[in-house]
Protein backbone atom coordinates (compact mmCIF):
# COMPACT_ATOMS: atom_id res chain seq x y z
CA UNK A 1 0.00 0.00 0.00
CA UNK A 2 1.43 3.65 -1.16
CA UNK A 3 0.87 6.66 1.25
CA UNK A 4 2.12 9.84 -0.33
CA UNK A 5 2.96 12.16 2.36
CA UNK A 6 2.21 15.83 1.26
CA UNK A 7 3.70 19.33 3.56
CA UNK A 8 2.17 22.38 3.26
CA UNK A 9 5.48 23.48 3.86
CA UNK A 10 8.21 24.11 1.76
CA UNK A 11 11.05 25.24 4.55
CA UNK A 12 14.09 22.86 4.66
CA UNK A 13 13.83 22.15 8.89
CA UNK A 14 9.87 22.67 8.35
CA UNK A 15 8.08 20.92 11.49
CA UNK A 16 5.22 19.14 9.16
CA UNK A 17 8.02 17.22 6.74
CA UNK A 18 9.19 16.22 10.11
CA UNK A 19 5.64 15.57 11.03
CA UNK A 20 5.40 13.09 7.75
CA UNK A 21 8.84 11.62 8.43
CA UNK A 22 7.55 10.75 12.00
CA UNK A 23 4.40 8.91 10.25
CA UNK A 24 6.77 6.93 7.80
CA UNK A 25 8.47 5.49 10.80
CA UNK A 26 5.06 4.18 12.22
CA UNK A 27 3.24 3.04 9.39
CA UNK A 28 1.77 -1.14 9.74
CA UNK A 29 4.05 -3.90 7.59
CA UNK A 30 3.44 -3.48 3.77
CA UNK A 31 2.37 0.47 4.39
CA UNK A 32 4.97 2.45 2.26
CA UNK A 33 5.13 6.21 2.85
CA UNK A 34 6.85 8.79 -0.05
CA UNK A 35 7.25 11.77 0.17
CA UNK A 36 5.56 14.26 -2.65
CA UNK A 37 8.68 16.95 -4.16
CA UNK A 38 8.21 19.71 -6.00
CA UNK A 39 5.14 21.52 -4.62
CA UNK A 40 7.58 24.66 -5.30
CA UNK A 41 7.33 24.44 -9.10
CA UNK A 42 3.50 24.51 -9.33
CA UNK A 43 2.64 27.52 -11.43
CA UNK A 44 -0.30 29.40 -10.37
CA UNK A 45 -3.62 28.09 -10.78
CA UNK A 46 -5.41 29.50 -14.12
CA UNK A 47 -8.47 28.11 -16.46
CA UNK A 48 -6.11 29.11 -19.15
CA UNK A 49 -3.38 27.02 -18.60
CA UNK A 50 -5.46 23.95 -17.13
CA UNK A 51 -5.27 22.62 -20.33
CA UNK A 52 -3.60 19.66 -21.61
CA UNK A 53 -1.01 18.64 -21.90
CA UNK A 54 -0.98 19.90 -17.68
CA UNK A 55 2.35 21.98 -16.86
CA UNK A 56 5.15 19.48 -16.27
CA UNK A 57 4.91 20.36 -12.49
CA UNK A 58 1.27 19.74 -12.42
CA UNK A 59 1.28 16.44 -14.36
CA UNK A 60 3.74 14.68 -11.80
CA UNK A 61 1.08 16.25 -9.11
CA UNK A 62 -1.76 14.55 -10.92
CA UNK A 63 0.53 11.38 -11.27
CA UNK A 64 1.24 11.15 -7.74
CA UNK A 65 -1.53 11.70 -6.06
CA UNK A 66 -3.42 9.27 -8.71
CA UNK A 67 -0.58 6.56 -7.96
CA UNK A 68 -1.18 6.65 -3.95
CA UNK A 69 -4.15 4.31 -2.19
CA UNK A 70 -3.78 7.43 0.46
CA UNK A 71 -2.74 10.77 0.73
CA UNK A 72 -1.04 12.29 4.44
CA UNK A 73 -1.38 15.88 4.67
CA UNK A 74 0.47 17.57 7.41
CA UNK A 75 -0.44 21.54 7.10
CA UNK A 76 1.13 24.11 9.02
CA UNK A 77 -1.04 26.99 9.77
CA UNK A 78 -0.74 31.11 8.07
CA UNK A 79 -3.39 33.40 9.12
CA UNK A 80 -5.87 30.89 10.51
CA UNK A 81 -5.70 28.51 7.23
CA UNK A 82 -3.90 26.89 4.78
CA UNK A 83 -0.39 27.93 2.98
CA UNK A 84 -1.62 29.01 -0.04
CA UNK A 85 1.08 26.70 -2.19
CA UNK A 86 -0.97 23.77 -0.79
CA UNK A 87 -4.31 24.61 -1.80
CA UNK A 88 -2.43 25.91 -5.15
CA UNK A 89 -2.03 22.46 -5.75
CA UNK A 90 -5.20 21.42 -4.51
CA UNK A 91 -6.73 23.42 -6.74
CA UNK A 92 -5.06 21.85 -9.39
CA UNK A 93 -5.48 18.58 -8.59
CA UNK A 94 -9.50 18.59 -8.01
CA UNK A 95 -9.84 19.55 -11.86
CA UNK A 96 -11.71 18.15 -13.61
CA UNK A 97 -13.89 17.62 -10.51
CA UNK A 98 -15.40 14.39 -11.26
CA UNK A 99 -12.20 12.73 -12.38
CA UNK A 100 -9.82 14.25 -10.60
CA UNK A 101 -7.16 11.59 -8.32
CA UNK A 102 -8.19 12.46 -4.88
CA UNK A 103 -11.69 11.65 -5.32
CA UNK A 104 -12.97 9.12 -2.60
CA UNK A 105 -9.71 8.25 -1.81
CA UNK A 106 -8.50 8.21 1.40
CA UNK A 107 -6.88 11.07 3.12
CA UNK A 108 -5.79 12.24 6.70
CA UNK A 109 -4.66 15.56 7.77
CA UNK A 110 -2.18 16.40 10.32
CA UNK A 111 -0.33 19.67 11.22
CA UNK A 112 2.03 21.54 13.44
CA UNK A 113 2.37 24.73 14.77
CA UNK A 114 5.05 26.63 16.96
CA UNK A 115 1.85 28.33 18.68
CA UNK A 116 -0.08 26.04 21.09
CA UNK A 117 -2.79 24.76 18.68
CA UNK A 118 -0.77 22.57 16.54
CA UNK A 119 -2.29 24.16 12.90
CA UNK A 120 -5.90 22.83 14.41
CA UNK A 121 -7.54 25.63 12.04
CA UNK A 122 -5.58 25.06 9.04
CA UNK A 123 -6.39 21.66 9.61
CA UNK A 124 -9.96 22.13 9.57
CA UNK A 125 -9.83 23.88 6.48
CA UNK A 126 -8.04 21.56 4.57
CA UNK A 127 -10.13 18.91 5.83
CA UNK A 128 -13.22 21.04 4.57
CA UNK A 129 -11.50 21.50 0.59
CA UNK A 130 -10.56 18.12 0.61
CA UNK A 131 -14.06 17.05 1.72
CA UNK A 132 -15.28 19.38 -1.24
CA UNK A 133 -13.45 17.90 -3.85
CA UNK A 134 -14.40 14.25 -3.09
CA UNK A 135 -11.60 12.91 -0.63
CA UNK A 136 -12.35 10.35 1.87
CA UNK A 137 -11.27 12.06 4.69
CA UNK A 138 -10.58 10.15 8.08
CA UNK A 139 -12.04 11.58 11.07
CA UNK A 140 -9.23 11.79 13.63
CA UNK A 141 -6.82 14.29 13.63
CA UNK A 142 -3.27 15.13 15.06
CA UNK A 143 -2.40 18.66 16.09
CA UNK A 144 1.35 19.34 17.31
CA UNK A 145 1.74 22.29 19.10
CA UNK A 146 4.86 23.70 20.72
CA UNK A 147 6.54 21.45 17.69
CA UNK A 148 9.91 23.01 18.65
CA UNK A 149 9.69 20.85 21.73
CA UNK A 150 8.74 18.06 20.07
CA UNK A 151 11.12 16.54 18.14
CA UNK A 152 14.89 16.29 19.03
CA UNK A 153 17.95 17.90 17.34
CA UNK A 154 17.93 15.75 14.47
CA UNK A 155 14.10 16.49 13.63
CA UNK A 156 13.00 13.10 14.93
CA UNK A 157 9.47 12.56 17.39
CA UNK A 158 10.50 12.19 20.79
CA UNK A 159 6.41 12.90 21.93
CA UNK A 160 5.09 9.58 22.92
CA UNK A 161 1.61 10.70 23.15
CA UNK A 162 1.86 12.17 19.84
CA UNK A 163 3.75 9.57 18.63
CA UNK A 164 0.57 7.39 19.26
CA UNK A 165 -1.50 9.75 17.96
CA UNK A 166 0.06 9.36 14.98
CA UNK A 167 0.14 5.87 14.56
CA UNK A 168 -3.39 5.70 15.12
CA UNK A 169 -4.40 8.31 12.99
CA UNK A 170 -2.02 6.57 10.00
CA UNK A 171 -4.25 3.18 11.33
CA UNK A 172 -7.53 4.79 10.34
CA UNK A 173 -5.90 6.01 6.85
CA UNK A 174 -5.00 2.48 6.23
CA UNK A 175 -7.96 1.04 7.43
CA UNK A 176 -10.21 3.35 5.16
CA UNK A 177 -8.05 1.90 1.93
CA UNK A 178 -8.81 -1.33 3.37
CA UNK A 179 -12.69 -0.66 3.53
CA UNK A 180 -12.40 0.71 0.04
CA UNK A 181 -10.63 -2.38 -1.57
CA UNK A 182 -13.12 -4.11 -0.24
CA UNK A 183 -15.97 -2.30 -2.03
CA UNK A 184 -14.62 -2.43 -4.69
CA UNK A 185 -14.31 -6.03 -4.42
CA UNK A 186 -16.67 -8.43 -6.66
CA UNK A 187 -19.43 -9.48 -4.12
CA UNK B 1 -58.09 8.00 -18.39
CA UNK B 2 -56.23 9.87 -15.09
CA UNK B 3 -57.82 9.61 -11.91
CA UNK B 4 -57.38 11.12 -8.58
CA UNK B 5 -59.19 9.29 -6.69
CA UNK B 6 -57.76 7.75 -3.92
CA UNK B 7 -57.98 3.74 -2.47
CA UNK B 8 -59.30 2.55 0.84
CA UNK B 9 -57.56 -0.54 -0.43
CA UNK B 10 -53.64 -1.38 -2.33
CA UNK B 11 -54.47 -2.36 -5.42
CA UNK B 12 -53.96 -6.40 -5.93
CA UNK B 13 -51.30 -7.60 -8.07
CA UNK B 14 -47.87 -7.40 -8.78
CA UNK B 15 -46.92 -3.70 -10.02
CA UNK B 16 -43.81 -2.51 -11.43
CA UNK B 17 -41.99 0.61 -11.53
CA UNK B 18 -42.03 2.72 -14.91
CA UNK B 19 -39.03 4.38 -13.92
CA UNK B 20 -39.43 7.09 -16.47
CA UNK B 21 -42.32 8.68 -15.53
CA UNK B 22 -41.53 8.30 -11.61
CA UNK B 23 -39.66 11.00 -9.38
CA UNK B 24 -37.69 9.98 -6.73
CA UNK B 25 -36.45 13.22 -5.25
CA UNK B 26 -35.39 15.22 -2.50
CA UNK B 27 -36.12 18.46 -0.48
CA UNK B 28 -34.09 20.35 1.98
CA UNK B 29 -34.22 23.94 3.40
CA UNK B 30 -31.03 25.74 1.95
CA UNK B 31 -30.27 29.01 2.74
CA UNK B 32 -33.06 31.04 1.78
CA UNK B 33 -35.19 28.14 0.18
CA UNK B 34 -36.10 24.79 -0.57
CA UNK B 35 -33.46 22.83 -2.62
CA UNK B 36 -34.84 19.81 -4.56
CA UNK B 37 -32.92 16.96 -6.59
CA UNK B 38 -33.60 13.76 -7.63
CA UNK B 39 -32.36 10.37 -8.35
CA UNK B 40 -33.00 9.42 -12.44
CA UNK B 41 -32.05 5.92 -12.33
CA UNK B 42 -34.72 4.02 -9.80
CA UNK B 43 -36.52 0.81 -10.22
CA UNK B 44 -39.24 -0.72 -7.97
CA UNK B 45 -42.12 -3.42 -7.14
CA UNK B 46 -45.48 -3.21 -5.05
CA UNK B 47 -46.98 -6.67 -4.50
CA UNK B 48 -50.16 -6.86 -3.36
CA UNK B 49 -51.92 -10.38 -2.28
CA UNK B 50 -55.49 -11.06 -2.00
CA UNK B 51 -55.25 -11.30 1.93
CA UNK B 52 -54.07 -7.52 1.95
CA UNK B 53 -50.89 -8.13 2.33
CA UNK B 54 -48.29 -6.33 0.83
CA UNK B 55 -44.57 -5.51 0.08
CA UNK B 56 -43.15 -1.94 -1.85
CA UNK B 57 -39.50 -1.92 -2.68
CA UNK B 58 -37.81 0.49 -4.53
CA UNK B 59 -34.34 1.40 -5.04
CA UNK B 60 -32.19 4.70 -6.24
CA UNK B 61 -28.81 4.48 -7.77
CA UNK B 62 -26.90 7.13 -6.24
CA UNK B 63 -24.79 7.71 -8.92
CA UNK B 64 -27.55 8.99 -10.98
CA UNK B 65 -28.41 11.98 -8.55
CA UNK B 66 -29.85 14.70 -10.67
CA UNK B 67 -29.66 18.09 -9.93
CA UNK B 68 -28.94 21.71 -11.90
CA UNK B 69 -25.01 22.02 -11.57
CA UNK B 70 -22.60 19.05 -12.10
CA UNK B 71 -20.43 20.19 -9.50
CA UNK B 72 -22.85 19.78 -6.91
CA UNK B 73 -23.73 16.46 -8.37
CA UNK B 74 -20.41 15.33 -8.43
CA UNK B 75 -19.85 16.51 -4.57
CA UNK B 76 -23.07 14.66 -3.47
CA UNK B 77 -22.02 11.53 -4.62
CA UNK B 78 -18.83 12.24 -2.38
CA UNK B 79 -18.32 10.89 1.32
CA UNK B 80 -19.45 14.46 2.37
CA UNK B 81 -22.92 13.37 1.17
CA UNK B 82 -24.04 10.16 0.01
CA UNK B 83 -20.61 8.45 -0.91
CA UNK B 84 -21.80 6.35 -3.75
CA UNK B 85 -18.28 4.93 -4.01
CA UNK B 86 -18.80 2.58 -0.93
CA UNK B 87 -23.07 3.04 -0.96
CA UNK B 88 -24.12 3.00 -4.85
CA UNK B 89 -27.68 2.79 -3.43
CA UNK B 90 -30.80 3.84 -1.74
CA UNK B 91 -33.26 1.38 -0.35
CA UNK B 92 -36.32 0.97 0.90
CA UNK B 93 -38.80 -2.09 1.74
CA UNK B 94 -42.13 -1.92 3.55
CA UNK B 95 -44.24 -4.42 4.45
CA UNK B 96 -46.32 -2.89 6.91
CA UNK B 97 -49.24 -1.07 5.23
CA UNK B 98 -52.22 1.19 6.82
CA UNK B 99 -54.85 2.57 4.19
CA UNK B 100 -57.80 5.07 6.03
CA UNK B 101 -59.35 7.96 5.16
CA UNK B 102 -57.45 7.89 1.70
CA UNK B 103 -54.24 8.16 3.31
CA UNK B 104 -51.72 5.32 3.14
CA UNK B 105 -48.84 4.90 5.46
CA UNK B 106 -46.25 2.53 4.32
CA UNK B 107 -43.95 1.69 7.14
CA UNK B 108 -40.63 -0.16 6.27
CA UNK B 109 -36.68 0.29 6.12
CA UNK B 110 -34.80 2.86 4.60
CA UNK B 111 -31.26 2.62 3.77
CA UNK B 112 -29.03 5.59 2.73
CA UNK B 113 -24.77 5.34 3.14
CA UNK B 114 -25.07 1.84 4.48
CA UNK B 115 -27.48 3.09 7.59
CA UNK B 116 -31.01 1.09 7.54
CA UNK B 117 -33.64 2.88 9.92
CA UNK B 118 -37.47 2.55 10.33
CA UNK B 119 -39.73 5.38 8.37
CA UNK B 120 -42.53 5.78 7.27
CA UNK B 121 -43.69 7.07 4.04
CA UNK B 122 -47.27 8.64 3.97
CA UNK B 123 -48.96 9.86 1.09
CA UNK B 124 -51.85 8.45 -1.26
CA UNK B 125 -52.34 5.71 -4.01
CA UNK B 126 -54.88 6.28 -7.02
CA UNK B 127 -56.79 3.11 -8.37
CA UNK B 128 -55.72 1.04 -10.98
CA UNK B 129 -56.73 2.22 -14.78
CA UNK B 130 -56.15 1.03 -18.28
CA UNK B 131 -53.24 3.32 -20.27
CA UNK B 132 -54.04 3.62 -24.50
CA UNK B 133 -51.48 0.86 -24.82
CA UNK B 134 -53.68 -1.67 -22.98
CA UNK B 135 -51.40 -1.52 -19.84
CA UNK B 136 -53.02 -1.27 -16.71
CA UNK B 137 -51.34 1.18 -13.96
CA UNK B 138 -51.59 2.33 -10.50
CA UNK B 139 -49.74 5.21 -9.08
CA UNK B 140 -48.43 6.36 -5.61
CA UNK B 141 -47.45 10.18 -4.23
CA UNK B 142 -45.44 9.23 -1.20
CA UNK B 143 -43.38 11.41 1.31
CA UNK B 144 -41.26 10.72 4.38
CA UNK B 145 -39.19 13.44 6.64
CA UNK B 146 -35.93 12.06 7.48
CA UNK B 147 -33.21 13.59 9.68
CA UNK B 148 -29.88 13.05 7.64
CA UNK B 149 -27.67 12.86 10.47
CA UNK B 150 -29.34 9.69 11.46
CA UNK B 151 -28.42 8.07 8.29
CA UNK B 152 -24.66 9.84 8.52
CA UNK B 153 -24.71 12.60 5.85
CA UNK B 154 -23.77 15.55 7.80
CA UNK B 155 -22.46 18.05 5.81
CA UNK B 156 -22.80 21.40 6.65
CA UNK B 157 -21.13 25.20 6.83
CA UNK B 158 -22.02 27.75 8.64
CA UNK B 159 -23.68 31.07 8.34
CA UNK B 160 -22.08 34.53 9.13
CA UNK B 161 -24.42 35.13 11.85
CA UNK B 162 -24.28 31.64 13.07
CA UNK B 163 -26.73 29.24 11.79
CA UNK B 164 -25.98 26.31 9.33
CA UNK B 165 -26.92 26.65 5.51
CA UNK B 166 -28.27 23.34 5.71
CA UNK B 167 -31.20 21.95 7.31
CA UNK B 168 -31.24 18.89 9.22
CA UNK B 169 -34.65 17.34 8.09
CA UNK B 170 -34.77 16.40 4.72
CA UNK B 171 -38.35 15.63 2.78
CA UNK B 172 -38.51 12.55 0.09
CA UNK B 173 -40.99 12.49 -2.33
CA UNK B 174 -41.66 9.18 -4.06
CA UNK B 175 -44.20 9.85 -7.11
CA UNK B 176 -44.74 6.22 -8.16
CA UNK B 177 -46.22 5.50 -11.94
CA UNK B 178 -46.68 1.26 -11.52
CA UNK B 179 -47.58 -0.92 -14.33
CA UNK B 180 -49.23 -4.21 -14.01
CA UNK B 181 -46.93 -6.85 -14.43
CA UNK B 182 -47.84 -9.41 -16.84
Amino acid sequence: MKVLGVSGSLRRDSYNTRLLEAAAELLPEGVELAMLEGLKEIPPYDQDDDVEPAPEAVARLRERLAGADAVLFATPEYNSSIPGVLKNAIDWASRPLMTNPLRFKPVAVTGASTGAFGAVWAQGELRKVLGALGARVVEAAVAVGHAPTRFDDAGRLVDEELQGELRELVADLVAAVEDRREAAAPA
Amino acid sequence: MTSTDTMTRLPVGTWTLDPVHSTIGFEVEYLVGTFRGQFRDVDGRLAVGDDGSATLEGSARVASVDVKDEQLAAHLQTPDFFDAERFPELRFLAEGFDVSGGEVRAEGELTIKGVTKPVAFVGTVTPPSEDPFGRTRTGAVLTAKVDRHDFGVSWNTPLPGGDKALADEVAINAELFFTAQD
